[in-house]
């Protein structure tokens, strides 16, 4: 019989690494998915500088001017339809005429150079989202933009995660409103009883079939 | 022989240690992500302006949504604005008109069309009523003509405002004219009492 090799405390060193080992991996794993969730990675949360510092709480709260004034192509296509620099001088042509703030927008209006802003919501390319038919089906802005009239710079309120999606299209009675009520950032849908929001759903014959969460509804 | 020693099964594995390098490679690929086609509004190295969004070349306009002899596309008959709105009137058409005047017009032009907007009254400019006797009896076709090609310091709402919805709004202005210029003696005898007036005004 040979002397043991190992001192006694070896024991408690082995133990100590392996739970070490797995507590680190643990960690690593928990960290990298924190990263995944947090506006570091999914920028919700987080405005973007533009070129011109456009605050839709001033002209959406406060001068109440209508979401399709600028978005007009929101009811009828499936982009929401950018403003053209036209639109902007529609009303920027007679007021704050000569604040260095829109000199972009003027500048763009005199050369036909569009103005570069940047994009705040991108899906992925093989996501076919369409504006029109949530707005048709009594789906509101605020459901998935948040309450952006609250915001001075835009900045995104959703990740837009799959399965965030797919919450809506399991569960389309949480989320739907009257039609007339779509454009209005403060209307609360949970405000209406669940039986109202139920009667909504059937009538504007949203499938509650399990149509809406087959994967060609998005990925086409 | 027919154990296989441990350096064959640890040379084995060894040449399975690129497999857990493709699990991290596999999150650099964004392929699908920005697929090799343009989106609404991107920019483009093509194209000398720098646009994806093609503008029409110069006098093209696009198919069927040009029609000299259309009154409902020009707002016209025979080169005259035409009294006779070319779409059927029906509740709806006055109701869609209504949410697009609310968002495209009363900015300026107010909810009641007395030019009272919020724009009008921030920007300090003088936006004329549309109750104004001009406006009350000018043929139909002129409130198309007007948002179609813009007049004065309003801008054409084209762009934004297909041709069906300019009759829609032009109809409910219509109604918003009525609505303040109307006969007491047209209104039913509750409405009358609402308005505190007894008997036939003359």
């Amino acid at each position: 019989m040979s002397a043991q090799i190992f001192p006694r405390n070896a024991n408690a060193f082995v133990w100590v690494s392996i739970i070490g080992l797995v507590a680190l991996i643990g960690a690593t794993v928990a960290a990298l998915i924190g990263l995944y969730l947090s506006p570091w990675y999914t920028d919700v949360g987080v405005p973007k500088a533009q070129p011109v510092p456009f605050s839709h709480k001033h002209h959406v709260d406060q001068l109440k001017i209508d979401c399709r004034y600028c978005h007009a192509t929101v009811e009828r296509a499936a982009h929401a339809g950018f403003p053209s620099t036209d639109t902007c001088m529609s009303c920027h042509s007679q007021v704050w005429t000569n604040s260095p703030l829109l000199q972009p927008v003027r500048d763009s209006y005199r050369t036909g150079d569009p103005i570069l802003w940047r994009r705040i919501y991108d899906l992925p390319d093989f996501v076919y989202f369409n504006h029109s038919v949530h707005v048709a089906k009594g789906i509101g802005c605020a459901s998935c933009h948040g309450r952006i009239d609250q915001q001075h710079l835009a900045a995104k309120a959703q990740p837009l995660f799959m399965g965030w999606c797919l919450g809506c299209h399991r569960n389309p009675e949480e989320n739907v409103r009257p039609r007339d009520e779509v454009f209005n950032m403060a209307f609360d849908p949970l405000s209406l009883p669940l039986e109202e929001r139920v009667q909504l759903v059937e009538a504007y014959q949203i499938p509650t079939d399990g149509r809406l969460t087959n994967c060609y509804v998005c990925h086409r | 022989m027919a154990q296989p020693s441990r350096t064959w099964i640890g040379s084995r594995l060894a040449r399975m240690a690129w497999l857990p390098l493709c699990l991290l490679l596999v999150a650099c690929h964004v392929d699908m992500y920005d697929q090799p086609r343009y989106q609404p509004n991107q920019t483009s190295a093509f194209f000398s302006d720098g646009r994806a969004m093609r503008p029409p070349v110069e006098n093209t306009v696009a198919m069927g949504s040009f029609d000299p002899n259309s009154p409902l596309l020009t707002g016209k008959v025979n080169g005259e604005l035409t009294a006779e709105l070319p779409v059927e009137l029906t509740a709806e058409l006055l109701e869609h008109g209504r949410t697009r005047y609310n968002a495209y017009c009363a900015p300026c032009h107010g909810l009641a069309g007395d030019g009272n907007g919020v724009i009008a009254y921030r920007g300090d400019m003088q936006v004329p009523s549309l109750h104004q006797d001009r406006l009350r009896t000018v043929a139909i076709g002129y409130f198309f003509d007007v948002i179609t090609n813009g007049i004065n310091r309003m801008y054409s709402y084209a762009a934004r405002i297909p041709p069906e919805d300019r009759w829609a709004v032009a109809a409910y202005v219509r109604a918003l004219q009525l609505s303040q210029f109307a006969n007491v003696n047209d209104l039913s005898a509750e409405e009358r009492q609402q308005l505190g007036v007894t008997g036939r005004v003359e």
